[in-house]
């Protein structure tokens, strides 16, 4: 079969009739652009939703107070009864946890000598640092004698930090949270948005003290708890299946808070790993779901090409016969008709990529989220378009083939 | 005549089958032509030149009979070998020209070139010796619209030279020309028989078959008269 004759023949067909090509490629346009826009955004909520979990570690379990399920909704820590620090050091002495945090939180200002911003600040043990994989970008971080001792330090967050001391030297620099002086030692790395504790929360924007410190001068204690945390984090060691972890955390808590069985638990142990993990899997199952109809309106836009090349068929009966005269064989006339509606398809496919790439980019700005057009979506999309130019283009192209060549150039 | 025929057919016979009637468009004809010859096939309208033509040019099936081209029988043939003969050994040259009218003439002139399957050589070289052969040199970047109906033939012609044919098969080349034109366009397809291309031209006009060497009448689907053969009784009942 002659490639040359073939592709030449088929461009030329093409581009006769600019306007009718581009309706016939329509179909395929919109198709590809909107397998691109699909695909994108099914990737981009992938790659925040693993960028979150890796932010919060997946072996990490929260404890909170309150049943956080109860009519589906999250009652919020500290509604139900707090935890004391002598439930942190027992989940501390099970024997998978390789770290474990109180943690007492409350919204306070905070005055530097330049400014004042209202943060979280989070009492916490020492290894809040480690649970949480959050390490400082500068300073140190607070020793377990610090903490015992109620040393007045803190450590903020890259937000706290950047509104406090706008001119960015915080080490060594006093600040007063609710008017407690403490020393600032350290700045975390940016954690950025998350997911974690709540959604689109700047995490960022916290001062991390000692936890006795805290409950001493700024929360105050609780009536029923001496010694009270408003949630504990742990981390899991490695190699420890969570899930089990969980269930023996839960066990272990409500032996300390004497629930009887039969009865409800009073706590909620979270890993939102596994959480987010759900919402991923929900996300990526919605994804191939767009995906698909996507491909469906592909089909369609293949069909409505091969409607066309039926047509184009006809229109060149006579043209056919005149090739099949001067020798093309039933091969070169099937080439030549594959290729236009092959050439059809993935130029429509080029031009929805285009148009798809400025789809997923007017997303990334409104949705905020990351755009993500990566290699493997512009090889499928366009492979796609090219596959139902072959598979649609394949029948009139036969239909021309097997054309009786008296019979095609007597066709008026 | 010279003894070895390049064209060849035995009791050739194409019927149709027109609902319940049955049209004997060719009715048992032998033929032979041999190589070099220039060959006028005259006949009115239904007379079956037209059928015997399609066939000679490989492009329809006897219902009947057999046909060699070259030595090789027909029906011994599969569709790409008859395509391929098509593009080798036969070159057509039609009544309304048959041009590609999106390409120009150098183009067209190229296509044959571009389907052959053995190596055609320099293909733009040759389209354009073709085409200054038949007197369009200066003109290869013309599309058919922009030329002559004398012209657009020509062009064909230079098609159908392209492959350097050995047989010429010509259908009314000159029925959509006026005279001046058919006379120019005689003489250049009798230039070309001088060549030793072997020339078929199914023509109703006296004066266009008069260029020929060689007339042969049909009537009813079978040969009226041969000037080749003048003593050939005439069918009876015809």
């Amino acid at each position: 079969m002659k490639f040359g004759v073939a592709t030449s023949s088929a461009a030329e067909a093409l581009f006769s009739n600019p306007m009718r090509s581009l309706l016939t490629m329509l179909g395929i346009i919109i198709g590809v652009a909107s397998v691109m826009v699909m695909m994108s955004i099914g990737e981009g909520a992938k790659a925040q939703i693993e960028a979150q979990i890796s932010s919060i570690g997946s072996n990490v379990l929260t404890l909170q107070p309150g049943n956080m399920n109860r009519g589906g909704r999250n009652h919020g820590g500290g509604s139900g009864r707090p935890f004391a620090e002598a439930d942190v050091t027992a989940m501390g002495e099970l024997p998978f946890v390789q770290g474990v945090t109180g943690i007492l939180s409350q919204q306070a200002n905070a005055v530097s000598e330049e400014a004042n911003w209202v943060s979280n600040i989070q009492g916490a043990n020492a290894s809040f640092f480690e649970v949480n994989n959050w390490r400082v970008a500068e300073g140190r971080e607070f020793t377990t004698q610090e903490v015992q001792g109620g040393a007045a330090v803190a450590v903020l967050g890259k937000t706290s930090a950047a509104n406090l001391f706008p001119d960015g030297r915080a080490i060594g620099q006093r600040i007063r949270v609710n008017s407690v002086p403490m020393e600032v030692i350290g700045i975390l790395e940016s954690k950025g948005q998350s997911g974690g504790g709540g959604m689109g929360m700047d995490r960022d924007d916290t001062i991390v003290a000692p936890l006795g410190m805290v409950r001493n001068r700024i929360t105050g204690g609780n009536r029923q708890v001496s010694r009270h945390v408003s949630r504990i984090q742990m981390l899991v060691q490695d190699g420890y299946d969570v899930l089990e972890a969980q269930e023996e955390t839960t066990a272990l808590m409500r032996e300390r808070r004497r629930i009887q069985p039969g009865e409800q638990d009073n706590f909620a142990v979270v890993n939102f790993a596994d959480m987010i993990k759900q919402r991923a899997a929900a996300a990526e199952t919605m994804s191939m779901l767009l995906a698909f109809t996507a491909a469906v309106s592909l089909i369609v836009g293949g069909v409505g090409v091969m409607n066309i090349m039926l047509v184009s068929v006809t229109e060149r009966t006579r043209e056919i016969g005149l090739r099949m005269a001067i020798g093309a064989r039933g091969g070169d006339i099937l080439l030549q008709f594959l290729f236009e509606a092959i050439a059809l398809c993935t130029l429509g496919g080029l031009i929805g990529m285009g148009m798809g790439w400025i789809g997923v980019f007017a997303y990334a700005q409104i949705a905020n989220a990351p755009m993500m057009v990566s290699p493997v979506i512009i090889a499928t999309a366009l492979g796609a378009a090219a596959s139902v130019g072959l598979i649609f283009g394949f029948f009139p192209a036969r239909r021309a083939a097997q054309l009786d060549p008296i019979q095609a150039l007597r066709h008026d | 005549m010279t003894d070895k025929p390049i064209i060849s057919c035995r009791d050739l016979s194409k019927i149709y089958t027109m609902g319940e009637q049955e049209v004997r468009a060719l009715d048992g004809v032998d033929l032979d032509i041999a190589e070099g010859e220039f060959v006028a096939i005259m006949g009115p309208s239904g007379s079956g030149k037209s059928s015997l033509m399609n066939l000679i040019g490989a492009l329809d099936r006897p219902t009947k009979g057999e046909m060699w081209i070259n030595g090789k029988a027909l029906s011994e043939m599969s569709r790409d070998d008859l395509a391929d003969l098509r593009n080798e050994t036969l070159g057509f040259v039609f009544q309304q020209f048959n041009l590609l009218a999106r390409q120009d003439a150098f183009q067209n002139v190229r296509l044959p070139l571009r389907y052959a399957r053995k190596d055609a050589g320099d293909i733009d070289a040759r389209a354009k010796e073709c085409l200054e052969l038949v007197g369009l040199g200066s003109r290869m970047d013309h599309r058919p619209m922009q030329l002559s109906g004398g012209q657009q033939q020509r062009v064909a012609i230079a098609r159908a030279l392209a492959n350097r044919p050995r047989i010429l098969l010509a259908d009314e080349p000159t029925g959509a020309l006026d005279t001046k034109t058919t006379a120019e366009i005689m003489h250049l397809m009798q230039d070309l028989n001088r060549q030793g291309i072997t020339v078929v031209l199914i023509t109703h006009e006296t004066e266009v078959a008069a260029y020929a060497s060689r007339q042969i009448h049909f009537r009813d689907g079978r040969i009226e008269s041969d000037s080749a053969h003048p003593d050939l009784k005439r069918p009876s009942g015809g």
